[in-house]
């Protein structure tokens, strides 16, 4: 699936909840269910800060897919990680690179892509994309 | 005047809070980072810019005249709110982090040699950190620390021997904003005095709960917010003996801080006007006075009985949830509650109290050392206003009950 068709699958979902709080509890469930990071990738260089919580994010390639692992140490922005991973992990490093992530908005977490100071989410979004960027350009030099 | 304490008849001044927030009555419960403003000085602000803007102290017209009178008059009732002897000792500024910071450009610079030291506690707020690293740094000094005992009290044995002849300043919060805590600020303030330092005391939590007299207290600094005090944001005090501030040198350059201005020599202005250089906050500043005004009107003491009896129903009806662990148990408090939720972190519970309609804060408050002391990333902040009900801290148990269920 394209990184589009995946964000509209997850639009859809979200969209069966009229409640807030099932919202939180479909996200909780998916941060309970993402594996840890294992711990040699829960390195200082891995680590985005935030003000409020923590988030690691390690990303390597398998073929020409890029694929992504995350972690934090609080539950609901590490199920909104896991919803990223599920968005842009295994994709093209190209595809992601240009990847305009538009279900955060659509399923109303945007409130937490905006509040940059208060968790690590944000930079883990750019983060990604840079990646993306990063392991392209690999690619062309070879 | 109200006759007795009417907490309903409180919450009609203050319009924000009639609302709902995802669908719930708001309950504000974040009152520690800032409070909630009463009609009256909501209106202040407008009728400032409808009827009598203009710039202060130099104009000789009708309008400029009444901005003057309301702007001192301000000035005035802070003399009062806090007992100094003149209002000469009263400097506007933007909040207390620029006052602490004004102090330690001036009065640091001027005062702190290299091998000095500065004194401050485990738990300052980082506004109360920071400008005496900076100072300590260039200047070559020690910035030495007073450790807490686990229910986050000063030691102040410890205290004791820290001071030397060495110590120029001791820079102490009178309350902890992270924990509530009420320091000994007299008893910080004598000691310190009795080796010759100078002692700034941090009054951002404390002005609105407890009466301020800097005369009895001695301290020779007092800084605080208008904002955490009912009033608006953008404008604080710093109070500064009158000899003190005489023989410091001022902060900024520019208008309203001079004498007499020429290319080879600028004198400076008089107190308070030596420290306030620039068009000041004219319009929160005069606002500022209505909401001192409200607190004096409800009573400072009234409000802070009611805020205690708060705070004694919070600490036992949080002891209900399973893994709660309150930080910050000192004897002597004002109604701020900190705690953590065994296996919940701070910022899942904050998410999900919002989608209830609860304000709270969470994270480390500006106070990173202070968590570290305890070994803890954070906690959970509810703090009250004299406007909260024990319903509302009824609702917060049920929200936290609902949290403990949704993520354990």
């Amino acid at each position: 699936m394209t990184i589009n068709q995946i964000q509209d699958e997850i639009i859809e979902e979200f969209a069966l909840f009229d409640d807030w709080t099932d919202k939180y509890e479909y996200i909780i469930d998916i941060g309970k269910k993402l594996p840890p990071l294992s711990s040699e990738y829960k390195t200082e260089e891995n680590k985005i800060k935030g003000c409020q919580s923590q988030v690691w994010l390690h990303a390597h390639m398998d073929g020409d897919k890029l694929l992504f692992e995350g972690d934090s140490d609080a539950v609901i922005v590490k199920g909104l990680i896991g919803l990223l991973i599920r968005v842009l992990s295994g994709q093209k490093p190209e595809d992601i690179a240009k990847a305009t992530l538009y279900f955060i908005d659509k399923i109303g977490m945007s409130q937490h892509l905006a509040q940059t100071r208060s968790n690590g989410l944000a930079s883990m979004v750019k983060q990604m994309k840079l990646y993306g960027i990063a392991f392209q350009a690999k690619q062309e030099v070879k | 005047m109200y006759k007795v304490f009417d907490v309903l008849e409180i919450r009609k001044d203050f319009p924000i809070l009639n609302q709902t927030i995802h669908g719930k009555p708001l309950v504000y419960f974040d009152n520690a980072a800032t409070t909630q403003k009463p009609q009256s000085v909501i209106q202040a602000i407008s009728e400032y810019y409808q009827e009598f803007n203009a710039n202060i102290h130099r104009g000789i017209h009708t309008l400029a005249e009444k901005a003057t009178a309301e702007y001192e008059g301000t000035r005035e009732m802070v003399r009062k709110f806090i007992n100094a002897s003149s209002t000469d000792e009263i400097i506007f500024t933007r909040g207390t982090t620029e006052s602490i910071n004004l102090v330690a450009a001036t009065f640091g610079r001027q005062q702190v040699k290299a091998g000095d030291e500065v004194i401050i506690t485990t738990m300052e707020h980082h506004s109360n950190i920071v400008p005496w690293q900076m100072l300590c740094e260039e200047k070559g000094a020690t910035l030495k620390v007073i450790p807490i005992n686990d229910a986050g009290e000063i030691i102040l044995e410890e205290y004791e021997k820290l001071l030397s002849e060495r110590t120029k300043l001791v820079a102490a919060v009178y309350v902890s904003n992270s924990l509530g805590t009420i320091n000994p600020v007299k008893e910080i303030i004598d000691r310190a005095h009795a080796f010759g330092a100078r002692v700034l005391i941090d009054g951002a939590q404390a002005s609105a709960h407890l009466d301020i007299n800097v005369q009895e207290l001695n301290c020779d600094f007092y800084a605080f917010s208008s904002h955490k005090l009912y009033g608006p944001t953008g404008i604080g005090v710093l109070y500064g003996k009158r000899e003190l501030l005489d023989s410091m040198p001022p902060y900024q350059g520019g208008g309203e801080m001079i004498k007499e201005v020429s290319f080879e020599k600028t004198t400076y202005n008089e107190l308070p006007y030596k420290f306030e250089a620039g068009t000041p906050n004219i319009a929160d500043t005069v606002a500022f006075k209505k909401a001192l005004e409200y607190v004096n009107e409800i009573s400072k003491p009234v409000a802070a009985e009611y805020e205690h009896e708060l705070l004694t129903y919070a600490t036992e009806s949080l002891q209900e949830i399973n893994g709660l662990r309150i930080v910050g148990t000192a004897k002597e408090k004002i109604s701020i509650v900190s705690f953590v939720v065994e296996g919940v972190h701070h910022q899942d519970i904050g998410i999900i109290l919002d989608t209830q309609g609860i304000a709270v804060r969470t994270g480390h408050h500006c106070t990173q050392p202070l968590m570290q002391r305890f070994g803890i990333p954070g906690t959970t902040r509810a703090s009250f206003a004299m406007y909260n009900t024990k319903e509302e801290i009824d609702k917060l148990v049920k929200g936290l009950h609902r949290v403990v269920k949704m993520f354990r």
